[in-house]
């Protein structure tokens, strides 16, 4: 049965469905904002893009197996980057060591003995976001005056502490991200039967959060290997030789790249090349291993 | 239905011993009539008290969620917790285990005796009460871990780590799950249907052999096949344990319980009240109350 369109309604319902009123208008400002925000997340992926390529570009000539094993030249110019990878590595690893034990602890504690809304907790959250804001060459001037002009010497543990207070919130915060994830009712049901709270946390809340805790590590290490400024103030002045001993100056991978960079000599350009494309090449796959991690955990956690 | 005779005539607790709870509200209430006696009646040996509840009122934060409530909970008998969305009933049963210490603001007056020992006293510790008076929760909580863990879990951390297997096994028989999982014991718990992750949680609760088992809805996020294996279960685990269970099927309290508690809202303070506590066969035939008369009877407003 048809009828005529009702004439109460401001519009003709029998009207064929294309836009009408101000619908053109509001789609065209919808395409545009689309366009911008598509935009935008292109310019982001181009940046990165363009970053790996060109070192690649220029590392990859002087990538060889020659480069990896070898310890750089006096001064820079020439040589591998054998000394200095292992260096950065040892730094790195004893910063890991300090930061996530105690960043681990720090996102158990605001999230599973603070009280919601403690004062505490919101205190320490606040001052982690501070402290990921301070820049890193504070960060290095302190333990300078801490641990460096007392010891009269550069050492690599220096540079790790300097590190280790860069990875500190970006562990902590991470972590406690992923613990927030933890869904309550398990919690509920491991005090319901009796066990006390640290007893839970490590054997289910922990367990169930392990993926999420190592992945935010990871980035978080990953993110403070690259880190400079610590390591110039701190650890710049080691001979390139193969050192196992954090306790005195070590050679690392960022104080390499900036005085082969600065040897004003194409050989030393290309010696930072290739050791900036090493590191990039580490810490990108350090990032994307780590997000599998999570992804996995992730999928865990979600039954 | 909610003429159904509950089978529990028999075991109807001596009446000297159990006052009728009777809550003085703002409302204007009939004064209760006498107890009615209960036909088939047979004169019974008083059974323990587990629970002595003398005036608990809750609060969180300043808004009074539970008022002036005053029961007796008995020894191996199932108790079930019944009224309106909002009246109380999960706030009554998780305070009998300490659940509630953890919401902000929360706080407790009155005197909840366990065996005599008060619950909330300074020198309770909230993680033995709660070692002896197991819960289980509205929807099924199993860790992700397998089924063998979840139900070994609690065990090995309170140090009965002796003749575990054994132990396992006889906690999902007595949850009736052992002959649906024993292939499968290494399994994620997270594999498993609701209904048999809800008797997984049960398994899970009586493992460390607790004295009471509260269940906070435990049926009314499963289907009605589940849900019948669950109040099939509680039939067989009354005989050792002492049950608590808030539902909001009244059905299923008078299926599964021997003496059943009605809560209300008080209309004016929106405030859960206990307005009736007696054996669930007289709570469903002839309530003295008219407000749980209207509830029995759906006309519940």
């Amino acid at each position: 049965m048809t009828s005529a369109a009702p004439s109460e309604l401001p519009y003709d319902p029998t009207a064929p469905l294309t836009p009408t009123g101000n619908l053109r208008r509001r789609l065209i400002v919808s395409r545009v904002a689309q366009g911008l925000a598509v935009g935008a997340a292109f310019v982001a992926v181009a940046v990165l893009a363009i970053v790996v390529f060109d070192v690649v570009k220029s590392g990859a000539s002087v990538l060889s197996l020659d480069f990896l094993v070898k310890d750089p030249s006096q001064y820079g110019v020439g040589g591998g980057i054998r000394s200095t990878i292992i260096g950065s590595a040892i730094i790195v690893a004893i910063g890991a060591v300090i930061a996530v034990p105690i960043g681990v602890l720090i996102a158990i504690y605001m999230t599973e003995f603070a009280r919601p809304k403690s004062r505490i907790a919101g205190a320490l959250r606040m001052g982690l976001d501070l402290l990921q804001g301070v820049p890193s060459i504070v960060i290095g001037i302190f333990i300078l005056g801490l641990i460096t002009l007392p010891q009269h010497e550069d050492t690599g543990f220096a540079g790790s502490v300097a590190l280790a207070i860069i990875m500190l919130p970006l562990v902590a915060r991470s972590a406690q991200e992923v613990l927030r994830l933890v869904p309550s009712p398990l919690r509920e049901a491991s005090d319901a039967l009796g066990v006390d709270r640290w007893r839970s946390i490590i054997t289910v809340v922990l367990p169930t959060a392990l993926g999420g805790i190592v992945t935010g590590s990871i980035l978080a290490v990953a993110r403070a290997a690259g880190e400079t400024a610590p390591l110039l103030v701190n650890d710049s002045t080691a001979p390139p030789h193969l050192t196992f001993n954090p306790f005195g100056p070590m050679p690392n991978v960022p104080v390499q790249i900036l005085t082969a960079s600065e040897a004003l000599n194409p050989a030393g350009f290309a010696t930072a090349w290739g050791a900036a494309l090493v590191l990039l090449a580490l810490i990108l796959i350090a990032n994307v291993g780590a997000r599998f991690l999570l992804a996995r955990s992730r999928r865990k956690l979600t039954g | 239905m909610t003429e159904r005779d509950p089978d529990v005539t028999g075991t109807v607790p001596n009446q000297d011993v159990v006052p009728r709870q009777r809550i003085q509200t703002t409302a204007a209430v009939p004064v209760p009539a006498p107890p009615p006696q209960i036909a088939g009646a047979r004169p019974e040996p008083a059974r323990a008290t587990v629970f002595d509840i003398k005036d608990m009122t809750v609060f969180y934060g300043t808004k009074k969620a539970l008022d002036w409530t005053t029961l007796k909970i008995y020894r191996n008998l199932v108790t079930a917790v019944i009224g309106p969305s909002g009246c109380g009933k999960s706030t009554f049963i998780r305070s009998l285990n300490r659940m509630n210490d953890s919401i902000p603001g929360f706080r407790l007056d009155g005197q909840v005796l366990y065996h005599g020992h008060d619950i909330y006293a300074g020198a309770t510790n909230r993680v033995e009460v709660r070692r002896r008076i197991g819960m289980v929760f509205q929807r099924p909580n199993p860790f992700p871990k397998s089924i063998y863990d979840n139900v070994a879990w609690a065990p090995r951390n309170l140090g009965l780590k002796s003749n575990l297997d054994e132990r396992v096994e006889r906690a999902l028989r007595s949850a009736t799950l052992w002959g649906e999982v024993k292939d499968r014991l290494k399994v994620s718990a997270l594999s498993l249907s609701g209904g048999q992750q809800q008797r997984l949680c049960i398994a899970r609760a009586i493992a460390v052999e607790p004295d009471v088992l509260l269940l906070d809805e435990p049926a009314s996020a499963l289907d009605p096949v589940a849900t019948a294996s669950i109040e099939d279960l509680m039939h067989e685990l009354k005989n050792r344990y002492t049950i608590v269970i808030v539902t909001h099927n009244m059905q299923q309290a008078a299926r599964v319980a021997d003496r059943t508690a009605f809560f209300s809202l008080d209309p004016h303070e929106h405030v859960g009240t206990l307005v009736e506590y007696d054996d669930t066969n007289v709570i469903f035939s002839h309530p003295a109350d008219t407000r749980t008369r209207d509830y029995v009877t759906g006309r519940f407003g």
